[in-house]
C-alpha cells in the first residue's frame, strides 16, 4: 500500500489541471490514467502529433505542465474500485499490465470526464455504426478517415468538428444528417444575451458549418430518425425520415453522437447521490459549491461532474487542486479560488443556450419496443418495459428481471436510456426511479491478478 | 474500413489480426488495427451470436473485446499497439 495526499484519477484536461495546482502547492499527488499518454479525449496524443489549432497550442501546454508538476503518474491504468475508509481517506484499487495494486489518499479528485451518450437506434449494433467520437479517435492516433461512403447523424458541434476534420485530412462525409429537434432555436433564444458572454463557443460552431457548406457537403436538417440497416453481419445502408418521408443511402460506415453526458460509475460506486439533470437528461453527482460529492473528501472536476467543455474542466481541476491543498495544508488559496471562479463565468454562461439548443431527441431517450437497449445482453426498450409491467419500481428491478446492464458495460451503455424508459412507464420522475446499483471491480478483473494482490 | 493517411509517417509498426499484418503508427490501438483491415465483426455477442464491432473506442462500450498476445477478453481500444503484437478476433466464442 503506497500513501498519498491526494489520488486523482483520470488525466484529461481537469485532472492534469489538478495535479499541476495541487503538487504545486506540496502535495504528495498521484494520477491514475486509462490512456497511455496525457491528455483525456480532448487533447488525446497531443505529444505524439502535431500541434495545429490554439486548442492543441494549449492542450500541449498544460500536458507539458503535467509532466514537469512531480505528480506520481501512473498511465494505462485501470481504476476498479475505490473505497471511502471509515476513519477518512479512501482506498483506490488499480490495475496496470494485469497486475493491481492498492493506493492510499486522503482525498480523491474524480476526473473521469465524459462519455458520448448512447444512441439507441434500430441497427446501432451493427458493425460499422460507430460513436463520431470514436472515429475522432481514430483520426487523432492515427490519421485515419472511415472508408467511403460516410454518412453522419447526430446533433451538437462535436459532428460538425469531425466533418471539418475530415475535410482537412482529405476525407469527406456523403451525408450529415441532423437530428437537432425542431424548435431549439426557440427553446434558446431566452439564454442568448447570457451567451454572448461565451460567444467565442457560438462563433466557433458557425464556423464548421460554414467550412462544410464551402465543401458541398450536402447537410440534411431536421432528420427525426435514423436507422442502421445491414446485410451478412455489417452496415450496409442508413434509413432516415426527413419531414415525414424515409429515404435511404448506401453507407459503409455509419457515425452516431447525441451529445455527451458525465461517466458517473466511479462516483456512484463509492456512493456519492446522484442526481437526474432534467436538462442535459442524464444522472450526474451531487456537488456542493466546492465541487465535493456527498461523500467527504471526494470532490469531481470536469465534465464528470456535468457537461461543460474542456475550457470548464481545466479551470474546475485547478480549482479542485487547490482546494485540496488547502484542506490539507496551511496554505490560503482563497484569491486563486476566487479568480479561477470568475474566469469560469463565460465558458458557463453559454452551457443553457447549448443544452436547450441541442436537446436529447425522444426517440433516443425512450426509443421505441424492438430496439435494443442494452448491447451487452440483447434486452430491447420492450424487454425492459415488459419488466415494468410485471412489477419492476427502477433499473435494479428490472436488471435482476432481464439481465439488463449486467454485461460487460456495466450499464454504461444503457443506464440513461433504462432510467427514462421506466419512469416514462410508471409516469415518475427519472429522479424517482433511481440508478443501477454500481458495484466493483468496475472493470473486468482476472481472478489470477485479484488473488496475486496482497492483502 | 479504416484507411490510413496519405502522408503515412515513416514511424510504423507492424501487428497481426488473425495472420494478416498491418501497418500501424505507435498510439494507435489494438482495435483500431482490426478496423485498418476492416476485419468487422471483430467478436460475436455470447448471447445470440450475432456480430460485433468496436463502437466507442474509449473503453466505455466493451465491443471491442479482442484476444491479444494470448489474453482474451481485452479492451482493444485501450490496448496500444506494440511492433509484433498478436491479435485475434473472438468470433464463435461463448461465454465472456
Amino acid at each position: 500500500v503506497t500513501d498519498h495526499d491526494l489520488a486523482i484519477i483520470g488525466a484529461g484536461p481537469a485532472g492534469m489541471a489538478a495535479a499541476v495546482a495541487a503538487a504545486g502547492n506540496g502535495l504528495d499527488t498521484v494520477v491514475l490514467d486509462e490512456q497511455a499518454l496525457p491528455g483525456g479525449q480532448v487533447h488525446r496524443g497531443i505529444e505524439q502529433r502535431s500541434v495545429l489549432s490554439d486548442d492543441d497550442r494549449d492542450g500541449a501546454a498544460l500536458v507539458a505542465a503535467f509532466r514537469a508538476s512531480g505528480a506520481t503518474y501512473h498511465p494505462m491504468t485501470s481504476v476498479w474500485q475505490v473505497q471511502a475508509l471509515p476513519d477518512g481517506g479512501f482506498a483506490v484499487m488499480a490495475s496496470t499490465g494485469g497486475v493491481s495494486r492498492k493506493l492510499r489518499a486522503r482525498r480523491l479528485i474524480v476526473a473521469t470526464g465524459a462519455q458520448e451518450r448512447p444512441v439507441p437506434i434500430p441497427g446501432w449494433t451493427l458493425p460499422g455504426v460507430l460513436t463520431v467520437g470514436a472515429a475522432q479517435i481514430l483520426l487523432k492516433t492515427g490519421g485515419r478517415l472511415p472508408e467511403t461512403p460516410v454518412i453522419i447523424a447526430g446533433q451538437g458541434p462535436l459532428p460538425l468538428l469531425y466533418a471539418t476534420q475530415m475535410l482537412k485530412a482529405g476525407g469527406r462525409p456523403a451525408l450529415v444528417l441532423d437530428t437537432t429537434p425542431r424548435g431549439g432555436v426557440r427553446r434558446a433564444a431566452p439564454h442568448a444575451l447570457a451567451a454572448l458572454l461565451g460567444w467565442r463557443q457560438v462563433v466557433t460552431g458557425l464556423g464548421f458549418m460554414r467550412e462544410i457548406r464551402r465543401a458541398s457537403v450536402p447537410v440534411m436538417r431536421g432528420v427525426d430518425a435514423v436507422e442502421a440497416v445491414g446485410d451478412g453481419g455489417r452496415l450496409t445502408s442508413v434509413r432516415w425520415r426527413h419531414k415525414g418521408t424515409w429515404h435511404e443511402a448506401d453507407a459503409t460506415v455509419l457515425l452516431l453522437h447525441e451529445g455527451v453526458i458525465p461517466q458517473t460509475h466511479l462516483t456512484m460506486s463509492v456512493g456519492a447521490t446522484h442526481d437526474w439533470d432534467k436538462q442535459q437528461q442524464c444522472w450526474r453527482p451531487r456537488l456542493d459549491e466546492r465541487g465535493e460529492t456527498t461523500v467527504p473528501g471526494l470532490a469531481v472536476a470536469g465534465d464528470g461532474g456535468g457537461i461543460g467543455g474542456w475550457h470548464v474542466a481545466e479551470l474546475q481541476g485547478r480549482m479542485a487542486g487547490l482546494r485540496a491543498a488547502s484542506a490539507l495544508t496551511a496554505v490560503n488559496n482563497a484569491d486563486a479560488i476566487n479568480a479561477i471562479r470568475l474566469a469560469l463565468r463565460p465558458w458557463l454562461a453559454v452551457r443553457p443556450l447549448l443544452d436547450a439548443l441541442y436537446q436529447p431527441r425522444a426517440a433516443i431517450m425512450t426509443p421505441a419496443d424492438d430496439v435494443v437497449v442494452c448491447r451487452c445482453e440483447e434486452k430491447t426498450a420492450g424487454d425492459i418495459l415488459r419488466a415494468v409491467a410485471a412489477g419492476a419500481l427502477g433499473p435494479n428491478q428490472v436488471k435482476s428481471f432481464t439481465r439488463c446492464g449486467m454485461g460487460s458495460c456495466q450499464g454504461r451503455q444503457c443506464l440513461t436510456t433504462l432510467t427514462t424508459l421506466v419512469a416514462e412507464a410508471r409516469g415518475v420522475e427519472p429522479q424517482e426511479v433511481g440508478h443501477l446499483h454500481i458495484r466493483p471491480p468496475l472493470k473486468p478483473l482476472t481472478l489470477g491478478e485479484l488473488a496475486a494482490l496482497s492483502p | 474500413m479504416f484507411l490510413p493517411p496519405s502522408d503515412t509517417s515513416p514511424a510504423t509498426l507492424t501487428v497481426h489480426v488473425d495472420g494478416h499484418p498491418v501497418r500501424v503508427r505507435p498510439g494507435e490501438s489494438a482495435a483500431a488495427a482490426v478496423l485498418a483491415l476492416g476485419l468487422i465483426p471483430s467478436r460475436s455477442s455470447p448471447v445470440s451470436g450475432v456480430g460485433r464491432a468496436p463502437y466507442c473506442m474509449m473503453g466505455v462500450c466493451f465491443e471491442c473485446l479482442l484476444t491479444i498476445n494470448g489474453i482474451p477478453d481485452q479492451r482493444g481500444c485501450m490496448v496500444p499497439v506494440a511492433d509484433g503484437m498478436v491479435i485475434s478476433r473472438q468470433l464463435d466464442r461463448t461465454g465472456t
